[in-house]
């Protein structure tokens, strides 16, 4: 059947010789691919004329901007059938490579290995933020990602099948990327021949209709995730490994003090050492280059010793950090108030308060953090940079280094490439701003990778320390008639996104940081349009009303949630479930110490003021699958020495829309020794439709194991004006040999429903559950994360237990 | 300037460096160009370094070259050539029992849990999931595949892969 093209064929635009290189460095499934598939074919062909005609064509622009509404900058399709597409979601280990491969093979109707992925490389893949917060699979499901895309181009190729098969589109199908006449199946026709590596000039189509979650056949199963097979080999490259031509290696010299400016530096230190080292200074920030990275890390061990800093700033004691943190200034805002809040407390029968203290912890990824940079010609309009990084999102990376480097966004191109596990804003864009900063300074390609305590200490920015202070007035009844809550938090820095000063190595070279917690006259109320949950600082129990409409998943009418933001001394980020983790652990305990205050069973006393189906369901079907005996706690007839068990209970809808959980944490606690051993745990999510039921049940596995580490062990330590965390033995985590919990994990499969997140929804529950499973056994209250022996012993011995 | 001679995944050679401290992990990365050993810490406090050294699991970060000289080293990529499996590019039967768990999230670590893993099951046949468990102690997975990996190990010490 020969092909008939129903649109005008453009001119093809081939990859440059930069991005081909480029390309070497992706690990080599990838490449594979890449050599098979359409539109980087034209890249590696050198037969122009032949490559134009048989090969998939996007607009690339390595170096612009990508309009997100073309389904053009999405998907490509090649007369050869390859398919090509282009995404912003990352992967961090999650499995967003794996489900959106999924994605794309389910909307098509064509096989997964027919499919090339392309993620997160400027100018080629679409700007879709950051890959955080649990939204990858929110954002790529929903009406402006690549969803929507695919069944744009699905449609047009029907469209376009109705025309050259003559058959009206309802009578068409889709097998294997071939489109066939239910009336006449011999009547068909390929994608390839359809569209014949040409553009689809479309703009994405938000009514495009998906197919039916009922009617999946590669997404809902457990496909095997992609990039597995080459990590159990042991072969995949990660960012770690990425070399280019001429490339030397980097380390930094961070002070050892936050605040500290360099008095002076000898860099005679360097002179004899082997591997031509070479010192490089802007402002503050300090570093070094050489050969070999043994080289490079003598070489910056030598320059370190003889660096002279000022003393730099003085931190609150540690002791003292929660205290502190009510007495400083703060940038206010209410996230919800009904204004009547102190009225109605004053008719209650009852109140209740509590406060709730959480430090700040770690990203801790595996892997130190690492890139490549390749800054060439300096500075200004003339200058050009390459980095390889494990980025978040490149697009980001590129702006801000545009600021840093005083180099033009179009002369940056940014490559995502897999780093370890990040949960959040680790040290993979520190350690490329880093990498950057010593390669413009000495004109060559650098990697730089830091050491632990770099990472530790002077790389990755910490998850927010928080005070949360709860209060509840009660009727007669006990039903809740107001719920007010008032959070401290701290912030510094928050990620350099387009401001480079608000990360670590922007600021020690000289840029300002954004100021936190200015004092604002009078906080504002939230609008219709400012009103969400995303960060969970709104209970699950209220009506969460504005102007008269109901936005939350409870009852409670009457409520008042304050947000303070205080100038933290340390530098901070988003850390796993930022906020929504803090926010979650206070509200889920206190819902538990309201139903104990009333002698009430924690799962029915939460049910009573719940309004959200989904949210009820899930919590039924956690306590149900863990056979929760209704009942008050603590638990009768515990001792209160030695070892006992309990259970303890928290739900959440994840962001106010991303994911309803729930779980049972169940617990033994040696209450002479205070040491806390979780040993079941039994949760359940419902983020819609199951894409891929292994990878949500690898998800919230992890998120359990990670959890109880947060809850029972992590906390950054410092000494005087030192941050003493700085390794693996002083910022302990749960490790292999640790007890580990049964789990037990229930995807709820909700077709119904659009998909929603995954990776941050069950980690969000995890330390309420825990802490209110010890009350359940012991009849302590930990009010107070990490539940150390020394917290858990200091709250027994406080209340008197 | 000193030279050294090893033998690498199978392959007998010799590496000539200018510092004998020299990590044998950045050797293993820059001269014999392998992926499966990766610095996490430099502190031999992780395990995602980890080889085998005369088959036994060792941290590479702080090995220095010159104690690894005259001896046989095996990383992930090297586990079918060091028992004379044919086919050296497929996966290893422990390999194999990773994958069918899916016992991985990032997969930074897992050079660790996998080696030490495969060292004990070798030793110390009919091992339980609780001994294999014991034997990875103090290694770490920050994404927290735990459970399955040490599922995956029970499989491969099982046979069934």
């Amino acid at each position: 059947m020969k092909p008939k093209n129903p649109f005008k064929l453009k001119g093809a635009e081939p990859l440059s010789q930069e991005q081909v290189e480029a390309l070497e460095f992706l690990e080599p499934s990838r490449r594979n691919f890449l050599k098979t598939a359409g539109i980087m074919m034209v890249g590696f062909s050198t037969a122009g004329a032949l490559a134009t005609k048989a090969n998939a064509q996007s607009p690339i622009n390595p170096s612009g901007t990508i309009d997100n509404t073309q389904v053009d900058n999405w998907i490509a399709i090649g007369a050869d059938e390859s398919i090509t597409i282009l995404a912003g979601k990352h992967e961090l280990g999650q499995g967003m490579r794996t489900v959106q491969l999924q994605l794309a093979a389910e909307e098509l109707s064509v096989p997964l290995d027919r499919i090339t992925l392309v993620l997160g490389i400027t100018g080629i893949t679409p700007n879709q933020g950051l890959t955080v917060g649990s939204l990858s699979t929110l954002t790529q499901f929903g009406t402006a990602g690549l969803r929507v895309a695919l069944d744009t181009a699905r449609d047009a190729l029907l469209t376009m099948a109705s025309q050259y098969l003559d058959t009206p589109v309802s009578d068409l199908a889709v097998t294997d990327g071939v489109v066939w006449s239910k009336s006449n199946p011999s009547a068909r026709v390929s994608y390839g021949n359809l569209i014949y590596g040409q553009r689809f000039n479309l703009k994405l189509d938000p009514t495009a209709v998906p197919k039916d979650p009922s009617t999946w056949t590669v997404l809902g199963q457990a496909v095997g995730r992609l990039d597995i097979p080459a990590k159990s080999k042991g072969t995949f490259q990660y960012v770690q490994k990425v070399r280019v031509p001429g490339m030397l290696h980097g380390k930094v010299v961070r002070p050892p003090t936050l605040g500290a400016h360099v008095q002076s530096i000898d860099t005679g230190v360097l002179k004899g050492m082997p591997g031509n080292p070479q010192a490089v200074q802007v402002n503050d920030f300090v570093g070094v280059v050489a050969d070999t990275e043994w080289h490079a890390l003598n070489a910056a061990a030598a320059l370190a010793s003889v660096i002279s800093w000022s003393d730099g700033d003085t931190l609150p004691a540690q002791a003292d950090l929660y205290t502190y943190m009510t007495q400083q200034p703060s940038a206010d805002s209410f996230q919800t108030n009904t204004g009547d809040v102190d009225k109605v407390m004053a008719t209650a029968a009852k109140t209740l308060t509590a406060r709730y203290l959480y430090p700040y912890q770690m990203h801790g990824a595996l892997a130190s953090s690492c890139a490549v940079a390749d800054v060439r010609g300096g500075t200004g309009k003339t200058a050009t940079v390459k980095v390889w990084s494990a980025t978040q999102g490149v697009y980001f990376m590129q702006t801000t280094l545009a600021v840093l480097l005083g180099i033009p966004a179009s002369n940056i191109q940014v490559y995502f490439v897999d780093g370890s596990g990040c949960y959040g804003h680790n040290g993979a864009d520190p350690a490329t701003f880093d990498a950057a900063l010593l390669s413009q300074a000495v004109g060559k390609p650098v990697r730089l990778q830091y050491s632990r305590r770099d990472e530790m200490t002077a790389g990755e920015h910490y998850g927010h320390p928080t005070v949360a202070t709860v209060k509840v007035g009660l009727d007669a009844n006990g039903g809740i008639l107001a719920w007010d809550y008032e959070t401290i938090k701290m912030q510094r820095g928050e990620g350099a996104i387009n401001v480079p000063g608000n990360g670590i190595p922007g600021a020690l070279a000289g840029f300002p940081t954004s100021p936190q917690g200015v004092p604002t006259a009078t906080p504002n109320n939230p609008t219709a349009a400012t009103l969400s949950n995303g960060s969970n600082y709104i209970p699950s129990y209220v009506t969460s009303s504005l102007n008269g409409v109901n936005y939350g998943t409870g009852k409670v009418s009457s409520h008042r949630v304050l947000l303070r933001v205080v100038a933290s001394p340390l530098w901070t980020a988003w850390l796993r479930s930022p906020d929504r983790l803090q926010n979650t652990f206070a509200h889920e305990s206190f819902m538990d110490e309201i139903a104990a205050s009333l002698k009430v069973d924690p799962v029915a006393y939460r049910l009573r003021f719940l309004s959200d189906q989904r949210l009820i369901n899930v919590v039924n079907v956690t306590a149900q699958q863990a056979l929760w005996d209704p009942r008050p706690s603590p638990k009768p007839g515990n001792a209160r020495t030695g070892v006992v068990t309990g259970r303890g209970f928290a739900c959440v809808l994840y962001e106010g829309n991303n994911g309803y959980c729930a779980m049972v944490a169940e617990v033994s606690v040696d209450q002479d020794k205070g040491i806390t051993t979780v040993t079941k745990v039994t949760t359940s999510l419902d983020s819609g439709p199951v894409c891929n039921p292994d990878g949500i049940r690898n998800q919230m596995e992890g998120q359990v194991i990670q959890g109880i580490s947060r809850a029972l062990v992590e906390e950054v330590k410092w000494r005087g004006n030192i941050i003493t965390s700085g390794d693996w033995a002083s910022y302990p985590v749960l490790s292999f040999g640790d007890p580990l919990p049964q789990i037990v994990t229930i995807p709820i499969n909700n077709l119904k429903a659009s998909p929603t997140g995954a990776g941050e929804t069950t980690i969000t529950i995890i330390s309420a559950a825990i802490a209110n499973a010890i009350f359940d056994a012991t009849g302590v209250r930990v009010r107070q994360v990490p539940f150390t022996p020394a917290n858990f012993l200091a709250a027994k011995a406080a209340q008197k237990v | 300037m000193a030279t050294f001679s090893l033998q690498v995944n199978g392959q007998a050679s010799n590496v000539t460096i200018d510092d004998p401290s020299t990590p044998l992990l950045y050797v293993l990365q820059e001269t014999y160009q392998l992926n499966g050993p990766k610095f996490g810490c430099g502190l031999g406090q992780c395990g995602a370094c980890t080889v085998l050294l005369d088959g036994q699991p060792i941290r590479s970060c702080i090995t220095p070259i010159s104690d690894a000289a005259g001896h046989s080293v095996t990383s992930m990529e090297g586990l079918r050539a060091l028992e004379g499996l044919p086919n050296p590019d497929e996966l290893h039967p422990v390999q194999q029992a990773f994958l069918l768990d899916q016992a991985m999230q990032c997969g930074y670590c897992v050079a660790g849990p996998m080696l030490y893993g495969y060292a004990f099951v070798r030793d110390n046949p009919g091992a339980s999931r609780a001994d294999i468990e014991r034997a990875l102690s103090g290694l770490l997975c920050r994404c927290c595949a735990h459970n399955r990996m040490i599922s995956a190990l029970q499989r491969y010490a099982e046979g069934n892969f």
